[in-house]
């Protein structure tokens, strides 16, 4: 029973929340998704024209007129949703039709479509391991590879960000189990560094070992071609499990996969839980997706657009005087440090019309707080300097501007 | 500090801090609840801990609160070390 004093407890939970600077709130966004939106915040407060800076929706496809009419005639032809899994009465035609065209976008054998790519994660672990195995991850993977290694019975270990020497280290003491699977991000998703890849395959290919790539970040933009991290670092065709998501650069919506090796793809098919115990994903996101796959495979010009937009917005912020973490990625952190600082630059920037989000502890390490922007193919050149001419505003008035971590520190606190 | 609290000691701070971390770890620090070390990260510890001491440490040993600090580190290892 729900009693006052159970409910106390709760109250007192979340009080704990609130009282470390942890408590979420949301902002209504009363537009599609799309770099102009109209935002209420906070709740209650007369819903505003800001430029958004801080969706995953790289490519500008959340409110494409060609996909969201391609959602629409999914919808009119094959329904709202499908009332069922994936192998009772869940799979129509175009379900494998989008796993078939994933296969040849992603360079693999084979797909199979999840509820997200959270679910893809949560599965794909435990569906290809056993207690024989170690799964190997670089210490910044997403949360969601994080709970999925934790659901699977396999050794768990980790090496240091990117740290190919540890990694080998990593490969070599674990010459005794029988399956050595190495786990990584693409594109990491709060520092925007894109994985070393092609030095990852040449280490397993050299200890026997197989790759999982999270590419969730970099799907549709990254490698030229728009192919993925895997494109982008010459080793397409080489990894054996990537995951990632259709609600980023592909439509933003949501579904996920796993697509790889055919064996590995059908285990997941047949053990892999979120798969087998979540409805199939609904007709007019199979048909969406679809739609984004032909405007990828027929022009580079929207994954170009995004590639110059990133450059121009690393420079203008670096020219600006802000520090920035570097990279060739979409995600682009501006770095501040400190966690107050990092919530009332962003408050400040909402107010100056731009929309982004200030992260810290725990989400990003300890003394690491950061506004994380990214670049958007829906993007224009006047949304950019707009932009800059805000942050530029917001800058000046806390005196960060040409400033690093040492001075940003010495005046605000780690 | 003994000869076994500084090999522990020089073990962590090599496996777990990054090249560019500042951080002055005592063998009192806070490992895992201090965030330094994740439960991932601490299959290597143990593992390192059994090879090199030659001892086995049962998974219902190697919980979070007897890997929170070097000192309950070596104390764990000690405990295993008589029992052989």
């Amino acid at each position: 029973m729900y009693s006052d004093k159970l409910r106390q407890t709760y109250q007192q939970e979340l009080k704990t929340i609130a009282d470390a600077g942890l408590f979420k709130r949301e902002r209504f966004i009363h537009s599609a998704q799309s770099a102009d939106i109209v935002c209420e915040f906070p709740a209650g407060a007369k819903p505003k024209k800001v430029l958004n800076f801080c969706a995953n929706n790289y490519l500008g496809m959340s409110n494409h007129p060609e996909v969201v009419k391609a959602g629409q005639k999914g919808l009119a032809e094959r329904g709202y949703g499908m009332s069922s899994v994936r192998f009772i009465c869940g799979t129509q035609d175009s379900h494998r039709e989008l796993e078939q065209r994933l296969t040849r976008f992603l360079g693999t054998e084979d797909t199979v479509l999840f509820p997200s790519c959270m679910d893809a994660n949560g599965g794909v672990f435990e569906a290809v391991l056993t207690d024989q195995d170690v799964m190997i991850a670089d210490r910044l993977v997403h949360a969601s590879i994080v709970d999925g290694m934790r659901l699977c019975k396999a050794m768990t270990d980790t090496f240091k960000h990117s740290d190919m020497g540890h990694l080998e280290e990593k490969l070599q003491e674990h010459k005794d189990r029988r399956v050595r699977l190495v786990v990584t991000d693409g594109v990491f998703s709060m520092d925007g560094d894109v994985a070393q890849l092609d030095r990852i395959v040449a280490l397993c290919r050299q200890y026997d070992a197989m790759v999982l790539l999270d590419d969730s970040h970099a799907t549709g933009f990254m490698g030229r071609t728009g192919r993925g991290v895997h494109e982008h670092c010459g080793v397409l065709g080489e990894i054996d499990i990537v995951t990632t998501t259709l609600g980023k650069a592909l439509g933003g919506a949501s579904g996920g996969c796993v697509s790889g090796r055919k064996e590995l793809v059908e285990l997941c098919r047949q053990r892999a839980r979120p798969y087998l115990f979540s409805n199939a994903v609904a007709p007019p996101i199979i048909s969406g997706a679809l739609k984004v796959l032909d405007l990828l495979e027929s022009s580079t010009a929207l994954r170009d657009k995004l590639a110059d937009n990133t450059v121009t917005w690393r420079r203008m912020l670096k020219e600006a005087g802000f520090d920035i973490k570097a990279g060739d990625s979409p995600i682009v952190p501006v770095m501040l440090y400190n966690a107050k600082l990092s919530q009332d630059v962003a408050y400040d920037l909402f107010q100056e019309g731009i929309y982004v989000v200030g992260f810290f502890f725990p989400v990003v390490p300890k003394g690491q707080a950061r506004i994380r922007t990214q670049m958007s193919a829906a993007h224009d050149k006047r949304h950019l300097e707009q932009a800059i001419e805000a942050f530029t505003k917001v800058g000046r008035k806390y005196d960060i501007l040409g400033k690093g971590k040492n001075e940003i520190v010495a005046k605000y606190g780690p | 500090m003994n000869e076994l609290t500084t090999l522990v000691l020089d073990y962590v701070k090599k496996e777990y801090l990054e090249a560019e971390d500042d951080r002055q770890l005592t063998p009192q620090t806070k490992l895992i609840s201090g965030g330094i070390v994740d439960s991932f990260s601490m299959v290597s510890l143990k593992r390192f801990l059994e090879r090199k001491f030659q001892i086995q440490i049962p998974d219902a040993d190697a919980s979070p609160e007897a890997f929170d600090t070097v000192d309950s580190i070596v104390a764990l290892v000690q405990r295993f070390r008589q029992k052989k």
